[in-house]
């Protein structure tokens, strides 16, 4: 029997087959992959898995394809890295950071996603490819689809960073930047998508393209020696990568990789993009749409399709929301490039200031194995943090000048 | 004369056509407008307590109409109305 049983509703639990479709015909609720969870309890192991590729492949029978990937064979398995410094800066005795901005080829955790749709696009018989995306996903999808030969479109809003406007040009797709905001893109590929054939990633591959998130919550619980943490805080835009990580650590028990999870999953937002973690501080368990005003551009979704599940995903894991301001995501880039020596994007400086403000207010705890996922590159979005960095010290080409402008002592203590 | 556009899944209740007339000067009267024509629309696009379907977005001129009135946002002839699934991108 297959690993995949079906499509399956989340709304009303109509059941589809497993092609590419994304949304109940009766309900318009989102539809999700179904897998044969005893069937994969039988093979599945730790022993299995760790002599699997170095990638997230090595978890593939949890993923929605059917044969090997043919499409991102080296995403995934990121570093989790100790972060004793950041961890004594907030008072955290055992913080770890989900290394995401060094993923492969295009250092954002969208390589993880595409790999699994594109792998399933080709499996569903496609040669053409497209995506709606903030940025890290169409540089994703732009490599993947070169690699892969396969024809590809990016749509992207009209202000986005530079280098994430390069990042999709180099591989030669079709770039569309659509005059709008992101979330006018979204509905634009949504009717792009109904009048073409092609694999959208986001739009008719989506439940097979959300599952790829799972497999930041699997290296997790690998990487913590086979232990779910006590504490995970996640970014959050349209709510689905958080939703994806309750989802994969709870698939990790299902199948008998681990015997619990006690997590909390905890999400952040941009204060200038918050539907979810402002419904979640009034206590609503749904959300209003907004329109986006944040320099976290690729979390500038202001109408978040997965926010139901995301408020739902916290509530049933005792998990908080919490959101920062603009200046608050830039000292959140600088501590953890100064502190860990990582240089995430503007969507970690998210992750990072709501993590200090939750450790601050004593949500997370001193003891509290936590993980922080930070999911992208911060070479991305430079933009951001250009005027907040300082300058280069400029000297002439001699000793005197270096030694004159550093005032050195004999024990080499000096400083400009 | 109202253009509505139509996305895949309800394309089996306008036999399959994208692109349908409506009337109406609010969208509620237009979703019942619709349903006239269309049989079983309405139940498709609202729940049994005759709100719109959380996941379902409606937008007049290529704007939400929750940044609008909603079900009660006003329709005037030549406007452009698309429904759309909810569909998600980003983190």
């Amino acid at each position: 029997m297959a690993k995949m049983k079906s499509l399956v509703c989340r709304e009303c639990g109509k059941e589809y087959p497993t092609q590419a479709m994304h949304v109940c015909e009766l309900c318009f609720g989102p539809l999700e992959v179904k897998y044969n969870y005893d069937e994969i309890k039988q093979t599945i192991s730790r022993e299995t898995i760790a002599q699997g590729p170095h990638s997230m492949w090595r978890y593939h029978d949890l993923l929605p394809v059917e044969g090997a990937a043919t499409v991102g064979p080296h995403a995934g398995f990121t570093p989790m890295v100790r972060a004793r410094n950041l961890g004594a800066y907030l008072g955290l005795d055992e913080l770890y950071i989900k290394n995401d901005t060094v993923n492969h080829p295009t250092l954002s955790f969208k390589d993880r996603v595409v790999a699994v749709a594109l792998t399933r696009a080709r499996e569903l018989g496609y040669e053409t490819v497209a995506c709606a995306s903030t940025g890290n996903l169409a540089n994703s999808v732009s490599a993947h689809a070169a690699a892969s030969g396969m024809r590809c479109y990016v749509f992207i809003p009209g202000d986005l960073e530079a280098a994430k406007v390069l990042g999709n040009l180099i591989y030669k797709p079709y770039v569309v930047e659509v005059e709008g905001n992101y979330d006018d893109v979204n509905r634009l590929c949504s009717e792009i998508a109904a009048e073409h054939n092609w694999a959208f990633v986001n739009i008719n591959i989506r439940p097979y393209y959300a599952e790829g998130s799972k497999t930041l919550a699997f290296e997790t619980v690998e990487q913590l020696g086979w232990r779910a943490p006590d504490q995970v805080v996640v970014p959050m835009a349209s709510g689905s990568l958080l939703t994806k990580i309750w989802k994969g650590l709870n698939e990790m028990k299902t199948v008998g990789l681990i015997d619990r999870v006690t997590t909390r999953v905890n999400g952040a937002q941009a204060e200038g993009c918050s539907p979810i973690a402002t419904a979640y501080k009034e206590g609503r368990d749904f959300f209003r749409p907004v329109k986006p005003k944040t320099i976290a551009k690729s979390l500038a979704i202001g109408n978040p399709a997965d926010g139901y599940y995301a408020l739902k995903a916290a509530a049933e894991s005792g998990g908080a929301m919490d959101m920062v301001s603009d200046e608050e995501v830039v000292e959140g880039i600088k501590l953890l490039a100064q502190t860990e020596g990582i240089f995430s994007e503007t969507a970690g400086g998210v992750t990072i200031g709501v993590l200090r403000k939750l450790a601050k207010q004593g949500i997370i705890k001193k003891g509290d194995v936590t993980v922080a996922y930070v999911t992208g590159n911060g070479l991305k979005t430079q933009e951001a943090i250009i005027d907040a960095v300082g300058r280069p010290v400029r000297i002439l080409p001699s000793l005197v000048s270096f030694e004159k402008t550093f005032k050195m002592g004999k024990n080499g203590q000096g400083g400009a | 004369m109202i253009k509505v556009r139509i996305p895949t899944p309800l394309r089996t209740l306008t036999k399959g056509q994208g692109e349908i007339e409506a009337k109406g000067g609010s969208i509620a009267e237009m979703i019942e407008h619709l349903n006239g024509a269309h049989p079983g629309l309405k139940d498709r696009l609202c729940d049994e307590k005759g709100e719109l379907r959380r996941f379902v977005n409606i937008y007049v001129n290529e704007e939400d109409i929750r940044f609008l009135k909603g079900k009660d946002t006003v329709l005037k002839d030549g406007d452009e109305v698309s429904i759309i699934p909810a569909i998600a991108g980003g983190a």
